[in-house]
């Protein structure tokens, strides 16, 4: 046969070690990407114009952002790179793309799928107001375009990520009001064996936490977001919350950036048919791989936090593993030691992101005690309560029997802002586990796609 | 879950519209009816289709059902007890320019209608244009019925099932019919988890799995199962009142599109895709979902500026012919069908369930359905 087809979806982290490994293994593999520059999420590259150093934009990740965009940009010439370019659908063993208003399919022998992740959310009453942010928002709001969401900003939620967007906001000069974690200490104290995994990373996301004290913001672990507080004409005003100790409490905020960790952008896979099981530890429905990132399609891989949420580094091992295991179906030769190494990497990896998911727990019961009036699906404007009531009145106990009664997950998003929060509710107004609940089934076109979409030749 | 379940005078095989404004109706007549349905009500074509309630373009036969449907349509949010988002907002049907002979069948179609209790008003191209100014310059001329509309096809069947169970039928979810036949003087029907129905009556309502049942009794159906396309767009503000489809013996030209009070545009036509019944699955190529969009363009070049923001598809049973199979059987007493509504079935649907609980409680009915009878297909070798 000639030279397979093989397709990398996403160039960040995973995709870019991934194509690395199958450049030096001779093939000249696609990658796509909707960015306008590869980089992926947290190695977000700024416009070609803009010129802050790694230092600044990257802060203790510098070194690893530019040894990875260095060597992309040693790929050039080897590689089929199409930036700024949608994966829309899959399907028949294509990859329907869009870009710049045209249609075009790509076959594909094998297909890797480095798609990342974004916000996790539970929704608190009152977070449709202007001004309530996700924080992965707030953070490309400080990279790319170097502004603050506010003047002072209440950070909600709980994970890392938290105290890392709030630490930037304070290092940028931005007014922080409050880090608000629903997390308690104790869980991340219990979880400290296994976050000693990865020694390095936790050492940083103490000093982010310390670097925040020092600042003088005031740091509440075990809270319970109530609501955010303010109107449609002023926006965000304030935010009002249960703190550890049960007492309520309220704050002054002009805008609020909310998130729990992250989630995987798994719309692809599920459109390619990859098989999907329910994962306890996060609650979250994640597709089926085996160690080196083969899904339960034939020719169909996963890597990076797509996959599952295991960070950065680990991404950087998952894409260039997936990569390894794409070749050695392809019947090309693969470095025994080198794949021992990375499988053993992604090990620890895996055992630090399991801590992490027992120190910062997505706060199931919230979905169950939000009041009827808050606003769930912000595409559809579906609250709580209408949801609830097709539970009750409707009998819908399903995932998408839900979403068909309410339209909750209907919208442009797809529910992949409020999925798995609407997934708790009717959970808890039911009184069934989440996992009987189900997911939402992914349709096409994975973002919106234009009607003036218009065709290339194939 | 095994054994015996108590009888009932009718057994009702399909939750789909038909399967649940039939037990609603019979209930209603104040007949016994238990309904069996392998997944959960409404939520195979009857759950999944574009919505469009619409009489115009059925055959002229078709029209006295669709005008008994039409009377529930209107009341169905009191019948039910639950909004299903019926808008009697019209609906326009057109032709293009390259098929000139299209409007002479819609002049045509429209005399006769007149005599069937349908009134539509044909207008120029330009006529439509001034009052429909979204329509494309390739539309020649165009039928407009007022009295058409739409509705949320979601709603519907779970609605007329819940209304069934407050006026006292029995309804089983998650219940798979794997054998019928006719024991005696009743029919026996057996579950996938094991249980027993018994009744006088045997309705099979199986959408497109009815020819599994029928042939279990020596009527065979040559039928075959068909994803058409559907698309929506994200909401924009409410504009566009009438349903809009064209009329062309193309399959690949028939789009047609609808806006729902939250303002998004509902769209669907063009190629259909395959659908699996045996899995329970259709699927949207994305081809299919190209040239919809491209044939939306021709239709409604204003709609060009929007996204679709999602795509789907559900299993229909078409029939060589495109009319259903509805009626009693031609073999065996007791036994009655209402399937393979061939992609129009929506509309009809409320007046499909009053007919047939109309026959089968008083062993006749006046709407003419002999067109749609099992034995008329040649017999399949
Ligand atoms: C806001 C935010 C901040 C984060 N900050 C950190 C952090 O500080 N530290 C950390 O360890 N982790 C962080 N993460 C997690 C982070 O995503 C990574 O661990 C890392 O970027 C994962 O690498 P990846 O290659 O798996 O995916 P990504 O880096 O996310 O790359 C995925 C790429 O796929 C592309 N893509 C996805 N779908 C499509 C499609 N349909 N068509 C075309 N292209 C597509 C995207 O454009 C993106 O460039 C953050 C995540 C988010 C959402
Ligand atoms: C995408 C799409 C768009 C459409 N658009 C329109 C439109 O705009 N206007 C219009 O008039 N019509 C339209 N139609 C057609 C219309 O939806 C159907 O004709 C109508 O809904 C058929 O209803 P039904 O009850 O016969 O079938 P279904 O709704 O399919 O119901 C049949 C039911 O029987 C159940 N069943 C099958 N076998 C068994 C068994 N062995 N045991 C127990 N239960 C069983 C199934 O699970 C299913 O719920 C469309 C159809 C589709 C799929």
């Amino acid at each position: 046969m000639g030279q397979p087809d093989v397709i990398i979806i996403g160039a960040g982290p995973a995709g870019v070690r991934a194509a690395e490994a199958l450049v030096g293994a001779g093939l000249r593999p696609t990658i796509i990407d909707e960015g306008r520059r590869a980089g992926g999420q947290i190695y977000r590259r700024q416009p070609e114009n803009f010129r802050r150093p790694y230092g600044e934009l990257y802060g203790t990740e510098a070194g690893r952002a530019k040894a990875l965009h260095d060597g992309f940009d040693a790929l050039a010439g080897r590689v089929d790179y199409r930036p700024e370019t949608l994966v829309w659908n899959i399907a028949d063993r294509h990859v329907w793309t869009a870009a710049g208003g045209r249609q075009q399919a790509l076959p594909f022998d094998a297909l890797l799928l480095c798609t990342g992740a974004t916000d996790r959310l539970m929704p608190v009453k009152g977070w449709d107001l202007a001004g309530t942010y996700s924080l992965g928002g707030a953070q490309v709001a400080l990279k790319a375009q170097a502004c603050a969401i506010g003047r002072r900003v209440a950070f909600v939620g709980t994970g890392p990520l938290l105290y890392l967007v709030a630490a930037q906001y304070v290092k940028a000069g931005a007014g922080v009001a409050a880090v608000l974690d629903t997390s308690p200490f104790a869980a991340r104290v219990a979880a400290l064996p296994k976050l000693l995994a990865q020694p390095g990373v936790l050492r940083d996301g103490v000093a982010l936490t310390l670097a925040l004290k020092r600042a003088g913001v005031a740091l509440h672990a075990g809270v319970e977001p109530l609501e955010v507080l303010g109107d449609a004409d002023a926006g965000v005003t304030g935010l009002r919350f249960r703190d550890g100790r049960g007492r309520e409490r309220a704050i002054g905020a002009d805008a609020v950036a909310l998130g729990y960790h992250l989630r995987p952008e798994t719309q692809l896979a599920d459109l390619a048919r990859c098989a999907f099981a329910f994962e306890p530890k996060t609650r979250q429905w994640l597709p089926e791989r085996d160690g080196d990132g083969r899904s339960s399609v034939p020719g169909v891989y996963l890597a990076g936090d797509g996959a599952r949420i295991l960070g950065a580094r680990s991404a950087e091992a998952t894409g260039r593993l997936a990569a390894l295991a794409v070749l050695a179906d392809l019947g090309l030769p693969v470095d025994a030691g080198e794949l021992a190494d990375l499988r053993r990497q992604v090990a620890g990896y895996a055992r630090f992101a399991e801590g992490l998911a027992e120190a910062f727990p997505w706060p199931a019961a919230q979905a169950g005690k939000l009041p009827d009036e808050t606003v769930l699906c912000r595409c559809e404007n579906v609250t709580a309560g209408d949801l609830r009531r097709t539970v009750r009145e409707a009998g819908a106990k399903e995932a998408n029997r839900a979403k068909a009664f309410s339209r909750v997950g209907m919208g442009r998003c797809q529910g992949r802002y409020c999925g798995q929060a609407a997934a708790e509710v009717v959970a808890a107004e039911a009184g069934v586990p989440v996992e009987q609940v189900g997911r939402l089934r992914g349709q096409a076109p994975v973002k919106p796609l234009p009607i003036a979409i218009e065709e290339d030749a194939p | 879950m095994s054994g015996h379940q108590p009888p009932s005078d009718v057994l009702v095989i399909g939750g789909g519209l038909m399967g649940t404004s039939a037990a609603l109706f019979l209930r209603q007549r104040g007949v016994s009816v238990t309904l069996l349905e392998s997944d959960l009500v409404g939520r195979q074509a009857s759950g999944t289709n574009f919505g469009n309630v619409r009489r115009q373009g059925r055959p002229i036969g078709q029209l006295p059902l669709a005008n008994r449907a039409i009377e529930i349509w209107r009341n169905a949010n009191a019948l039910l007890g639950s909004d299903v988002e019926y808008l009697q907002s019209g609906h326009i049907r057109v032709c293009y320019r390259e098929r000139p002979e299209m409007a002479d069948k819609m002049e045509a179609y429209a005399a006769e209608a007149r005599h069937a209790g349908l009134e539509l008003e044909l207008l120029s191209g330009n006529a439509l244009r001034a009052r429909f100014p979204f329509l494309g310059p390739e539309v020649m001329a165009g039928s407009y019925s007022a009295l058409d509309g739409h509705a949320n096809p979601r709603l519907v069947a779970p609605a007329f099932a819940r209304a069934a169970i407050r006026a006292g039928a029995v309804v089983h979810e998650n219940t798979k019919v794997t054998a019928a036949a006719k024991v005696g003087d009743d029919f026996e029907v057996a579950t996938a988890d094991g249980r027993t129905f018994r009744a006088t009556v045997l309705l099979v309502t199986a959408g497109a799995w009815g020819p599994l049942l029928s042939a279990q009794f020596g009527e065979p159906v040559p039928l075959v199962a068909r994803g058409p396309n559907m698309s929506v767009t994200e909401p924009v503000p409410y504009a566009i009142a009438p349903a809009v489809g064209v009329m062309t013996p193309v399959e690949e030209e028939t789009v047609y599109f609808r806006q729902v009070a939250r303002g998004n545009i509902v769209l669907g036509g063009s190629t259909r895709g395959p659908a699996y019944p045996d899995l329970v699955r259709s699927y949207v190529l994305p081809q299919n979902t190209l040239s919809q969009l491209r044939q939306l363009r021709r239709l409604a070049p204003a709609l060009g500026k929007l996204n679709i923001i999602r795509v789907w598809s559900g299993i229909e049973g078409y029939l060589p012919d495109s009319l259903p199979v509805m009626g009693p059987s031609a073999r065996v007493s007791g036994l009655y069908y209402a399937f393979g509504f061939s992609g129009s079935g929506f509309q009809i649907g409320p007046g499909v369930g009053a007919t047939m609980a109309e026959l089968i409680a008083t062993g006749s009915t006046a709407i003419p359905i002999d067109a749609y009878r099992v034995d008329r297909f040649p017999a399949a070798a």
